[in-house]
């Protein structure tokens, strides 16, 4: 029921942000739109902690802060790698530790770490990821395990 | 005042327009697939973050500054997703990955 409180005021604030026709007329479409919405997710029995992320949406706007700052970083050391005029890398498969259990916090770790220019995740297994990095640099840097201790912290809000 | 956020948006949407032009580069400058996906995930997150940063600057305290804000906010969850399943395919699919010379090339 908290939840489904939770998604009705999520999508009203979401559609009078996006709308910016503010007439009764228009406004009453909106309410009675989100309203069905509500009452279909409700009958469809989808309502629950992984369609809703009630208790991480704080936890969340903290942590993004601190990968924009890791993404810049690293973007400059990728862009000094192409510019260069002969291009040093050293590219290789590694397997960072995987702690998340639940599926949000597997989506969020294994896209934090595409996100970060320098390396990608290929495939997801049960305790790690298969990451390939651009520089043995880039793969210490993601086998030292920072971000699956931040999301590991931000899963364990729950 | 405003002087300063122009100056400010300008200043976002070169650096955006630069790691565009540099990553649109490395697509090219790079070897092999995996390599290459770095530098296309590169545009569109460092790249694309910074005009839509720009964009947020130069519309104030708005309505359009939400939709951007939005908009940022698909693009962080979308583009790597993209990423992760090209390069998903690609393993799947026993794709040879570029090895420095010299180094064993077992996988």
């Amino acid at each position: 029921m908290k939840h489904a409180v939770y998604l009705g005021v999520v999508l009203l604030g979401t559609w009078l942000l996006w709308s910016g026709h503010y007439t009764p007329l228009i406004i009453s479409f909106g309410v009675l739109s989100c309203a069905l919405v509500v009452w279909i997710t409700h009958r469809m029995d989808t309502i629950d902690e992984e369609t809703v992320p009630l208790e991480h949406v704080l936890a969340i706007a903290l942590y993004l802060p601190w990968l924009c700052g890791q993404v810049i970083l690293s973007s400059f050391t990728v862009a000094r790698i192409i510019l260069s005029p002969k291009i040093a890398i050293d590219p290789e498969f590694v397997n960072p530790k995987m702690s998340q259990k639940t599926d949000l916090g597997e989506v969020i770790h294994a896209n934090s770490i595409t996100l970060t220019p320098g390396t990608v995740s290929v495939e997801l297994h049960d305790n790690d990821i298969l990451t390939h990095a651009l520089t043995k640099k880039m793969a210490d840097d993601v086998m030292e395990g920072s971000i699956d201790r931040r999301v590991g912290r931000l899963e364990g809000k729950s | 005042m405003t002087a300063v956020f122009t100056i400010l948006s300008d200043v976002c949407l070169v650096i955006g327009a630069v790691f565009c032009l540099i990553g649109a580069l490395g697509l090219l400058r790079l070897p092999g697939f995996y390599t290459r996906l770095h530098a296309a995930g590169m545009i569109d997150t460092t790249g694309a973050g910074f005009l839509v940063l720009g964009f947020m600057i130069k519309a104030g305290l708005s309505l359009i500054t939400v939709k951007l804000m939005f908009l940022l906010l698909f693009l962080l969850i979308a583009s790597p997703t993209a990423t992760h399943a090209l390069a998903k395919t690609a393993w799947r699919n026993h794709h040879e990955p570029y090895r420095k010379e010299g180094t064993s090339s077992n996988s």
